[in-house]
């Protein structure tokens, strides 16, 4: 049973998203989309605990063997992968039943749970794969879902958003495609660890420069890597609550982990050359995203999209320590994955609670609501201090960390030291921004005295987890330890 | 000849500059959604014509005859795959242009835009 | 109980303080106040004892949390931290009483959170005077900074929030930009352990050294070093309770009382000495106090003097430190503790003063000590401890500081001492020969005598400290004098 884990972390889901579809009462279709996601959410804990004591598994579906055959691979970046996502999942329906009924139609809500039952298949799917089409198949079936979730808000400009988003989408995903064709016309074959041996003896290194260069572009255009980042804003902004808090959590970070899983296996490696080109390329945009996102996030008035540009600067900070190409860096990169994941989860599903009350997006709507609901604002508050990074907190560990990276430079020390610090004072004002309004205006007069109580005991958990993992961050630490030793282990 | 001996590639970006160039300049929404199938059918061609072997035939066991030359099978199935994911993206596309048309009124990206404006 | 267990006790004690605080304000306000009380002298007792260890020599540490290979929550105990808690612990008692008269006496609202953020904010405190390493003492800096937030918001109206947003802003600006990175680069270093005599020397040269004194100088906002001292009359915004205790005891002591840790602990006093590249120390906080006095010449406002007039005395201490010579150290330490006690006293006097009669400023001042002869000689002795007249504690600290300068012949140092010497006189005597010798001047919105009791009780207590210390200072002496052991 244990050695099907992989497969069935991806099977579960994917089986149960038709089930869903036909159950009628919300309620029955929300309590077996959250059973199947706790369900998931149980195989990644066990296949966390199984890739740290015994090391990678493999699994080649139906029995043929790799290179023919399609083979899973979960080893311990994937694990933390599979975490995240399935984390995100579980909880975000865990704490958003009366948000979502508040936003979609209760006679669609049983479509609307098998296309996130989809969308999490998906997202697992690409985190076991070890097989590079495959990882294309698994990522276009989460992203077509994620547009059905998107769209199924009341919100009428969530559908010039979630368009853009799935042009830009699934051209980024046909890029990615062209690359691993590529690659394919050059080695002859799919599976990663495969490519990885037989990439070094190949010849002619253009077409696989070519390759790293669409497959680059593609993935970051998935993961709204700055320039790329121009579907992320509204379509956060506009999406149903809870779908902003489950895809603000792993869907990018889905994307980055594709890339940097598919760059160190099979590039760096082999391609000679390719570890300046990735520090040239990725370093520069990773600070224009720190900027621009920390930046606009100030200056915008809806509450959600300070939120979402913080979400933009944040993947930002991730490719920073990706970037650099260290020890330090890609931990710090790992880390930082989680700890967004958890406090950004948190705080859109409190502004979700928040928003039942809340008469529109705009930041002065929310005025006074922490005074009202004081449970609710303070879990924002700390997953706010996680996001800049307080001591205490998740998310300063990864701050430490990644600035130890930065040290660890030979040159440009000064000028990344000053973005990425520049950057969190810069969250700091929008957080202050946010916590102000929610905090000091009057309570308004007539909302509700509480807000729905299981939700709000999710919340302060997932509050209260930030700090736990600010204090005693021994799991993330090891998982994403063992992910960077993963990543720098290949070529070697 | 370079142009003749590697015509498919040449199909293929030529395709691929066009669908993407219909999608980044085109107001109208159902165009750069073809656009986007233009873009993706450039890619099927891509992966098609490495499939090809010169001298192969259609790769199908008809006799445990292996001396004969096969046509690569396993692009052909990638590509069916990848046709899956197209075809599915154009009908959610559409899905979405349609819901658009309800809600906005047009499927023109610079109306759609005013019109929100206006609204706010 | 064993040190291990005191560590944790001086943490864990204000923490659930605040919890067991905020149930008892649902209850009563009486059960609340008692609550505070409760904790305040339970902490001052462990305090105390651990107090008294070290002045026998004893140490300890404990690990609270490894967080990976390099990182770990640390406590430990050592002279100056001991020092320090001690004092935090021990005005805390006094403030509480103050705090009753106060709030009471102005009806003000929301007290329970005033009550519980307190606590918070000395249990932040508490974690900076124990601090084992430079993580953990970058964590509870930190702590402080956001538990001291709600207090100084406490009005809640826009010119508070306004005020605020510069304290937390300069605050959090210089930490996160100046403090972190230097807090970084040494535990890159060194682990960011404490050593007395510090580690650094050899790993880092001259420049480095004078680099890193500079971010730790500037980028440790609290202890007011000019250009990052704005915060402090910003901060007057809050309710005097919180002026008193966290801007004049808790917060600004935290902040010199980290700079001097790092320079013995982490840099090294002889080392330090040695360098060329870490005299600007001297001259800078020699400059803050110059400025710091001349401002405070031209306030009228009582509250924001005694701020400036802190700016200017945490410089003492930072000064002291910088001449890095023993009895200039042991003057730091009793600067502490002697400005405490004084500052303290003037904050309490300028908010009964607020409170009896609604007078914010010194021009109204005239004669007020007919009406309110305690708080005016409670204020005079507070204002003789600042100027550093015998018998007051800020004497003896001075004349440390002094024969430190001496001995380093550090001429700077003590030109900059006797003149602000007799700018703080020319500050503070007009005000009390005004209170005490001329008649009143601007009548008051209703008759009124002395402010209620409890406060009046608690400024004579910090008054008698002042005064005592000048008499009963051994025990600080011998505590400090463990510190410069290691020292030329």
């Amino acid at each position: 049973m244990l050695s099907h884990l992989p497969i069935l972390q991806v099977v579960v889901p994917m089986l149960m998203a038709p089930l869903v579809l036909l159950i009628q009462p919300a309620r029955l279709a929300w309590a077996l989309t959250l059973a199947t996601s706790a369900m998931a959410f149980a195989i990644a804990i066990n296949l966390v605990q199984l890739t740290t004591s015994d090391g990678p598994m493999l699994y080649p579906i139906g029995g043929w063997e790799a290179p023919y055959g399609i083979e899973l691979q979960v080893d311990g970046l994937s694990a933390l992968f599979l975490l995240i996502v399935s984390g995100a999942s579980t909880f975000v329906l865990l704490a958003g039943y009366q948000s979502l009924i508040s936003e979609i139609k209760e006679s669609k809500l049983n479509w609307f749970f098998g296309a996130w039952l989809l969308a999490l298949a998906g997202l697992l799917g690409i985190a076991v794969s070890g097989d590079a089409f495959n990882i294309f198949v698994f990522m276009e079936i989460a992203s077509l879902a994620s547009y059905v979730l998107i769209a199924g808000g009341p919100n009428r400009q969530a559908l010039p958003a979630v368009f853009k988003y799935l042009i830009m989408g699934t051209i980024g995903a046909t890029f990615y495609l062209i690359g691993i064709g590529l690659i394919y016309i050059m080695t002859g074959t799919l599976n990663m660890s495969d490519i990885a041996t037989k990439l070094p003896s190949v010849v002619d290194q253009t077409p696989i420069l070519v390759a790293a260069g669409f497959i680059s572009i593609g993935l970051a255009l998935k993961a709204a890597i700055f320039p790329m980042h121009a579907w992320l804003p509204n379509t956060y902004c506009f999406a149903p609550n809870m779908v902003t808090a489950f895809l603000a959590a792993c869907s990018t970070k889905i994307a980055i982990y594709v890339l940097l899983r598919v760059d160190f296996t099979l590039f760096q490696s082999s391609l000679i050359g390719h570890l300046i080109q990735f520090k040239i390329f990725l370093i520069p945009l990773a600070c224009m995203a720190i900027l621009a996102g920390a930046y606009m996030a100030m200056r915008d008035t809806l509450a959600k999209k300070i939120f979402a540009w913080s979400s933009v600067g944040q993947v930002g900070y991730i490719i920073l320590g990706a970037a650099l190409v260290s020890h330090s860096g890609l931990t710090a990169a790992f880390l930082h994955s989680f700890n967004h994941a958890l406090a950004k989860g948190t705080i859109f599903i409190g502004i979700g609670l928040l928003a039942l009350q809340a008469k529109s997006g705009e930041l002065s709507s929310f005025a006074g609501l922490g005074r009202r609901h004081p449970l609710a604002a303070i879990a924002i508050t700390i997953a706010g201090l996680s996001l800049v990074g307080i001591p205490g907190t998740a998310g300063f560990l990864s701050k430490w960390l990644l600035i130890q990276a930065v040290f660890e430079q030979p040159n440009g020390v000064i000028a990344l030291l000053a973005i990425v610090l520049v950057s969190s004072l810069m969250s700091v004002v929008y957080l202050a921004r946010f916590l102000e309004t929610l905090f000091f205006p009057p309570a308004p007069a007539g909302s509700e005295p509480t807000l729905p109580l299981g939700a709000t005991t999710i919340l302060v958990l997932l509050a209260l987890s930030s700090i736990y993992f600010g204090l005693a961050p021994a799991l993330p630490m090891e998982l994403a330890t063992q992910a960077a030793d993963t990543l720098l282990g290949y070529g070697k | 000849m370079i142009v003749l001996d590697l015509f498919h590639y040449w199909t293929f970006i030529a395709l691929l500059m066009m669908g993407f160039y219909t999608v980044i300049v085109k107001n109208n929404l159902v165009k750069r959604l073809l656009g986007l199938s233009l873009f993706q059918s450039a890619v099927f061609l891509l992966f098609i014509g490495i499939a090809k072997v010169e001298g192969g035939t259609t790769p199908i066991f008809t006799k445990l005859v292996d001396s004969q030359v096969f046509s690569n099978p396993l692009p052909q199935v990638l590509i069916l795959t990848a046709i899956v994911v197209g075809i599915s993206t154009s009908a959610l596309g559409l899905a979405i242009i349609l819901r658009i048309k309800e809600a906005y009124g047009t499927i023109e990206e610079d109306e759609i835009q005013s019109r929100e404006e206006e609204a706010q | 109980m064993s040190i291990e267990q005191q560590l944790i006790a001086l943490l864990t004690i204000p923490a659930l303080g605040a919890v067991f605080i905020g149930v008892m304000g649902r209850l009563h306000p009486n059960l609340r106040e008692a609550a505070t009380f409760i904790t305040a002298v339970m902490l001052a007792s462990v305090a105390w004892s651990l107090a008294s260890a070290v002045s026998h020599g004893a140490r300890g540490e404990i690990v609270l949390s490894q967080l990976n290979a390099a990182l770990s929550i640390k406590l430990h105990i050592e002279p100056l931290g001991a020092l320090f808690a001690t004092l935090a612990a021990s005005l805390w008692i006094v403030n509480s009483l103050y705090s009753v008269g106060y709030m009471r006496g102005n009806k003000e609202k929301h007290q329970t959170r005033f009550y519980i953020f307190f606590a918070i904010s000395i249990a932040a405190a508490m974690g900076v005077a124990l601090a084992g390493n430079l993580f953990t003492l970058f964590l509870f800096y930190e702590l402080l900074t956001l538990s001291t937030y709600p207090l100084v918001t406490h009005k809640g109206d826009q010119a508070t929030i306004k005020s605020a947003r510069i304290y937390l802003g300069i605050l959090m600006g210089t930490s996160i930009t100046l403090f972190l990175p230097a807090v970084i680069w040494v535990s890159m270093l060194n682990g960011g352990e404490f050593t007395l005599g510090g580690t650094l020397q050899g790993k880092v040269d001259g420049p480095t050294a004078g680099l890193l004194l500079a971010l730790f100088t500037f980028g440790i906002g609290k202890a007011a070093v000019m250009p990052i001292h704005r915060w402090l009359p910003a901060a007057m915004v809050a309710p005097t309770p919180v002026s008193a205790l966290l801007h004049a005891v808790a917060v600004v002591k935290a902040g010199v009382f980290s700079i001097t840790k790092i320079i013995l602990y982490i840099f090294g006093a002889d080392w330090l000495f040695s360098l060329n590249t870490t005299q600007w120390l001297v001259w800078i906080s020699a400059f803050t106090i110059i400025s710091a006095s001349v401002v405070a010449l031209r306030q009228t406002n009582l509250k924001r003097l005694l701020a400036y007039s802190t700016i200017g005395q945490l410089s003492y201490v930072v000064m002291a430190t910088a001449i890095l010579k023993p009895m200039a150290e042991i003057g730091a330490a009793l600067h502490m503790v002697a400005h405490a006690f004084g500052k303290i006293t003037l904050f309490f006097a300028a908010g009964a003063i607020y409170v009896a009669s609604k007078k914010i400023d010194i021009t109204e001042l005239a004669g007020i000590a007919k009406r309110m002869p305690i708080t005016m000689t409670a204020f005079t002795i507070g204002a003789l401890s600042m100027i550093g007249v015998p018998p007051t504690g800020g004497f003896v600290s001075k004349w440390y500081i002094l024969a430190g300068a001496f001995e380093a012949d550090n001429f700077l140092a003590i030109f900059t001492i006797i003149t602000s010497t007799a700018l703080n006189a020319t500050y503070f005597l007009p005000i009390i020969y005004v209170a005490w010798f001329m008649p009143e001047t601007v009548a008051p919105k209703k008759e009124h005598g002395e402010a209620p009791l409890a406060m009046v009780i608690a400024l004579s207590i910090t008054a008698l400290l002042a005064l005592g210390f000048f008499f009963y200072n051994a025990p600080v002496l011998d505590l400090e004098r463990q510190l410069v052991e290691v020292m030329q």
